[in-house]
């Protein structure tokens, strides 16, 4: 089943974020990452939601959410038409020879070190989702001991000029 | 004008067009209620048992199309509402519910008689709200009004917390209501009705479907014209009954799982489907990946979830089920004006017609009396002019088959959620809507006793509703199944220490009937029918009658037992 980004644009009420993410639970739909944040204007809010689905499932999930009440404006993006990034730190253990190995992971994808200890650093690497699972696989060696990732935020593309 | 928010609460309501509100008093709504006797022109009718309001409201805006209304208390007051809220979201009928709720500065607190009522009823609801500001009242109260009825009708919740129903404000009633994020389209898509007329011309094979959007969306004229127009033959979900008339003989019966053989098998052999305002409930569907096996799918409903969610769909039209087949019948009769509908029709309506006179429903008569008899007998009786509502199980299922329903808003039944104690309560609300109506509530001897307190409200309000208890001491479709099914192993079905429903109808102050013999029914019936008091009739009937044809679980429509 195909990964997809979908984004909702949703007024700025009390239970709406529970409308949502309800119908995920209540009509067995995945949700694999949620995030919500203001927009420009204070009365509507921004979720980007990634999924798993065919495409049977993903036309109801889009259909569910225009049907909630507060939802304004839903969008899937496909890879071309939007930009996608996500956030993350990781806290890894740090310790002896390790440790140069790490910075130079960090250097190679332009991550930061944030926080930094005796035998652990904090590293902040934001990325899409691929760019991001790659710099877990090659810290998982040296020990992780804490993952805190945004989830996915999206935008579609400017229309490019001819 | 400076105005409380109870007082607000009640104006608003009228200017909805709110005549009749079922409620139950309690201490979070108890301003309103001390408003309530200033506003004559709402007749407030006391329930006895807060989900009962909520099924009243129900029959009330079934029979009558408007929107229904009631008033419980907070916590539960609140909670009891919540089957009738489910019941009225699966069948899509458009109710205000409104709930008080503690002071907004308790809330969260664990309260007396305090529970997050928008929280559990947000996946049952179309909409609801909680209104913390006096200001925000009319607008809401405007708001859930024209959610309820609009689109896709359903059930929406007011929670008014006690200080907002004490607080002052200048009253201003909103005329116009327009909300950014909601606009149900009611206008079909002339593209895709091309496409559904044009297929109606190159198919040999057609059908319709007819569910309860036809009754919604008040498409039974329009409906029943273009099949006979078009000589297409027709059948109903349970929700659809009444949609077509079933004494058309273009009728095929109910489809799904008690359906008749006729329309189970037309379903399987036609080459185009179209479905007027169902939503393919399993129900009616039977194994999905054997459903209408030949059939191209024409779908049209109001709500595009519906479109796709069961079963793939070839001509999707979504918009009001009115305007489409309005728009279906116009292309038809312009532009395919040439064509020769009857004898288009004549090799297909031959096969439909042997279906129905080969294997029709059939039931044995004997020494006691059939529960599908006494629902021919109250048809008979009452010339199908009646408004039936049913409780749920055998007894539903038998005045679906046997009722013959002809005219829409007729049958008022639980169909999505199945929620036994809904008839008796909705047959109090069709009354309240129709005080000249004959309405008589089909039950069983269990499902009565869900709701039974009613009988009081309906005592107490001169309310000739008439309880048919089709008597066989058993859950009987629950027992079905076990006999059928779960080996007879009658785990839990056998009703006993059942009350007599005679003398308990007159502690009530209501008639009682009982009626236990085949000879006695007709000119029993008729009595207990014509009398002007509430009554409960209580039929002993075949204890082990079964309901057929049945489609067992999981099967397809071809593969019904028909005995």
């Amino acid at each position: 089943m195909q990964r997809h980004v979908i984004s909702v644009l949703v007024e700025n009420e009390p239970g709406a974020l529970s409308r949502v993410v309800g119908l995920f639970s209540g009509r067995g739909f995945n949700i694999d990452s949620l995030n919500v944040a203001p927009t420009l204007d204070e009365k509507v809010s921004h979720m980007t939601i990634t999924t798993y689905g065919d495409n049977i499932i993903m036309e109801q999930i889009m259909k569910q959410l225009h049907k909630i009440v507060p939802v304004i404006k839903v969008m899937e993006f496909t890879d071309q038409a939007a930009v996608e990034r996500e956030m993350m730190f990781v806290k890894v253990q740090a310790e002896g020879p390790a440790r140069g190995e790490i910075l130079r992971t960090v250097e190679i994808f332009r991550c930061k070190v944030v926080d930094v200890s005796h035998n652990e650093m904090t590293i902040e690497a934001t990325g899409d989702y691929e760019k991001l699972e790659a710099i877990l696989s090659l810290l998982r060696r040296f020990g992780i001991k804490e993952v805190a990732r945004t989830g996915s935020v999206a935008m579609g593309r400017s229309r490019k000029g001819d | 004008m400076q105005a409380s928010g109870a007082y607000i609460l009640l104006e608003s309501l009228k200017r909805e067009g709110v005549d009749t509100l079922f409620g139950y008093p309690g201490g979070a709504v108890i301003d309103i209620y001390d408003e309530l006797p200033k506003h004559p022109d709402i007749k407030h009718v006391l329930v006895r048992h807060e989900q009962a309001a909520v099924h009243a409201a129900d029959g009330y805006a079934r029979a009558s199309g408007k929107v229904g209304a009631c008033l419980v208390t907070s916590g539960p007051g609140a909670t009891n509402t919540v089957t009738g809220i489910a019941a009225a979201n699966a069948d899509s009928i458009p109710l205000v519910v409104i709930t008080g709720q503690v002071p907004t500065g308790l809330i969260g607190n664990d309260a007396f008689q305090e529970v997050d009522i928008v929280g559990i009823t947000r996946p049952c609801t179309k909409h609801n709200f909680l209104v913390k500001r006096v200001e925000d009242l009319a607008p809401t109260i405007r708001q859930a009004f024209y959610l309820a009825k609009s689109g896709r009708p359903g059930p929406v919740l007011i929670d008014l917390p006690k200080d907002v129903q004490q607080a002052v404000t200048e009253f201003e009633w909103p005329e116009d209501v327009s909300m950014r994020s909601y606009n149900p389209n009611y206008k079909p898509h002339i593209n895709q009705l091309k496409r559904v007329a044009k297929a109606i011309t190159k198919s040999k094979r057609p059908a319709l479907l007819c569910g309860g959007g036809v009754i919604m969306s008040d498409a039974s004229g329009i409906l029943t014209e273009l099949a006979r127009k078009l000589k297409i033959p027709v059948a109903c979900t349970l929700m659809g009954l009444g949609g077509f008339p079933a004494t058309d003989p273009l009728f095929l019966g109910m489809v799904g799982m008690h359906g008749s053989y006729a329309a189970n098998m037309a379903l399987n052999h036609t080459d185009l489907l179209i479905c007027v305002g169902a939503r393919f409930d399993d129900r009616v569907t039977g194994k999905l990946s054997a459903f209408a096996p030949n059939a191209e799918i024409a779908h049209i409903d109001i709500d595009p979830t519906s479109i796709r969610k069961n079963v793939e769909v070839q001509i999707p039209v979504v918009g009001d089920c009115r305007l489409a087949l309005e728009g279906i019948l116009e292309i038809c009769e312009t532009k395919f004006a040439d064509q020769d509908w009857a004898k288009d029709r004549e090799e297909w309506l031959k096969e439909t017609t042997e279906w129905k006179e080969s294997k029709p429903l059939v039931y044995q008569t004997g020494d006691k009396i059939k529960p599908q008899q006494v629902v021919e007998a109250v048809r008979e009786l009452t010339r199908g002019d009646a408004i039936i509502a049913t409780e749920v199980g055998q007894h539903q299922m038998w005045v679906a088959q046997y009722y013959s329903f002809t005219k829409p808003r007729t049958l008022l039944t639980s169909g999505g959620l199945g929620a036994m104690g809904y008839g008796f309560p909705a047959a109090i609300g069709a009354q309240m809507a129709y005080p000249d109506k004959m309405v008589i509530v089909f039950a069983g001897d269990g499902s009565i006793q869900m709701n039974i307190q009613e009988l009081a409200t309906a005592v107490a309000n001169k309310l000739p509703v008439k309880a048919i208890i089709l008597n066989n001491g058993h859950l009987g479709m629950v027992r079905q199944w076990q006999e059928l099914f779960y080996n007879k192993n009658y785990s839990s079905t056998n009703m006993e220490a059942q009350p007599d429903f005679v003398k308990l109808a007159e502690a009530y102050g209501a008639e009682g009937y009982r009626i236990e013999k085949p000879e006695d029914l007709l000119p029993e019936l008729e009595k207990a029918l014509s009398t002007p008091n509430p009554a409960f009739i209580d039929i002993r009937v075949e204890r082990e009658e079964n309901v057929y044809p049945i489609v067992p679980a999981g099967a397809a429509l071809d593969e019904m037992l028909l005995v």
